[in-house]
């Protein structure tokens, strides 16, 4: 299972512990991990499903490539950081 | 005792007009939060507050407890769709309570365009497909924004079904349905930043605020891009204050509670400037419907001022004596005797959104 981890600075508005969740996308891994929690997800995603337009995902190291799907391909032991992006202010 | 809510970019402040004068008491709410919105329902004493976090996207929260503690609720939401470019909501202007005959209805008007109507309170939402889908919808645009917007939304005391709304770019629209369907109102209105032969169309005008008088929900006052403008039928037609000094540019208007013919306005220097006139600030009001104005500006800085007064942030109360404005620089001023003297209260708050006075 992959590991989600959340900036301080989004902690600071939902509970956001770590949380370990499945899934073969970005997408798969997210969608597990807020389940339960729609409006933490929506700190991190639009309605739309797209990544905010100042949060960056980082997954393994890498900012991913797909922020409209989050299509990116999730190994087994993965990390996902979900940041704040500089430009956002 | 007066309370008046304070929607900056830092939070949400408090002041309450005390035997001792204005006093602001605790911390602001949501602090470091960009307010965008504020409304005191004056139904049930609900607070709603809408923040726009620069990376988190925009938020809502009520309170039912006068502000002592506030929940979290779904922002509204635009219908989903695999169209890359598909709408997302970006922050909540405006709110306004539904009729007194809709417990729990509250109107929000967002940007990229989007009405929203909540019936419970602000638990759930849904887009006015009616609105979205209004053929013009198409010729909207931003204005200071990347997109249009709805920044007023006035539900009739005497027919809540009866509803007319501002939106910058893109008019003035009316509803005698509750939305199921909408007119083109705003017809008399003038946009200066168009081609020429559009100037007139009144799907392509500026109205920065539009607010009707408590008295008279017919008499629609306007502070458009391009002047002020004024209604006595409800939105549909309109006509031009001409002659304002200093200025007929400005956002915010606040018509008087209790006389149809009184209005105040924020005047500023159109239109890259954006600055009071001659770094003096000034209130204007007039008390004939608009055929003449005086400047009001005993208290208010008279020289150095750069302060820009918003849409939403010149507002009075409902007996008329009470009158608050803030600016983008951090002052704000009330008045307790209709705007003749103004009294500063803080000159380094954080640039000021909205103001509302609880009802």
């Amino acid at each position: 299972m992959a590991t989600i981890r959340f900036t301080s600075h989004l902690v600071r508005h939902r509970p956001a512990p770590a949380v370990m969740a499945a899934g073969a996308t970005v997408a798969e891994v997210l969608a597990q991990g807020f389940e339960g929690d729609d409006l933490l997800r929506s700190y991190v995603l639009d309605e739309q499903g797209r990544v905010r337009k100042h949060v960056n995902i980082y997954l393994d190291g890498a900012l991913i490539h797909d922020r409209l799907r989050l299509s990116d391909p999730v190994g087994p032991a993965s990390e996902i950081y979900v940041l704040q992006a500089l430009s956002g202010g | 005792m007066a309370t008046l809510w304070v929607g900056s970019r830092k939070g949400l402040f408090r002041y309450d007009d005390t035997p001792g004068g204005w006093v602001s008491p605790g911390k602001p709410a949501f602090i470091a939060g960009p307010v965008t919105a504020v409304l005191d329902d004056p139904r049930d004493g609900s607070l709603y507050v809408s923040l726009y976090h620069g990376h988190f996207g925009c938020k809502l929260h009520r309170s039912d407890d006068r502000g002592k503690s506030w929940l979290e609720l779904p922002a509204p939401a635009y219908p989903k769709s695999d169209d890359p470019d598909a709408a997302a909501l970006e922050f909540i202007w405006t709110f306004a309570a539904g009729g007194e005959d809709e417990p729990g209805t509250i109107w929000a008007g967002t940007l990229p365009g989007g009405l929203f109507k909540s019936t419970e309170k602000g638990a759930t939402w849904a887009l006015n497909e009616p609105l979205w889908h209004v053929p013009g919808r198409e010729k909207w645009f931003g204005a200071g924004y990347d997109h249009a917007g709805i920044h007023s939304i006035l539900v009739d005391p005497r027919d809540s079904r009866h509803i007319v709304i501002g939106v910058s770019i893109g008019g003035v629209w009316i509803t005698r349905d509750g939305g199921e369907s909408w007119a083109l109102g705003g017809h008399g209105l003038r946009s200066d930043y168009v081609p020429p032969g559009q100037e007139q169309d009144p799907n392509l005008q500026d109205p920065h605020l539009i607010a009707a008088a408590p008295t008279d929900p017919d008499r629609i006052w306007c502070q458009h891009h391009n002047g002020i403008f004024v209604s006595d039928d409800g939105g549909m037609n309109w006509h031009e204050s001409t002659g304002v000094k200093p200025s007929a540019f400005g956002f915010a208007v606040a018509p008087h509670p209790t006389d149809r013919n009184r209005a105040f306005f924020a005047p500023a220097q159109k239109d890259e400037c954006r600055l009071p006139v001659d770094a003096r600030l000034v209130v204007t009001e007039t008390g004939d419907g608009g055929a003449t104005f005086r400047s009001l500006s005993n208290g208010l800085p008279q020289d150095d001022s750069y302060d820009l007064i918003y849409r939403h942030a010149l507002v009075a109360d409902g007996s008329g004596r009470l009158l608050a404005m803030g600016s983008t620089t951090g002052g704000l001023w009330v008045s307790g005797n209709e705007g003749a003297d103004w009294q500063l209260l803080s000159a380094h708050l954080p640039p000021i959104a909205c103001l509302a006075f609880a009802p």
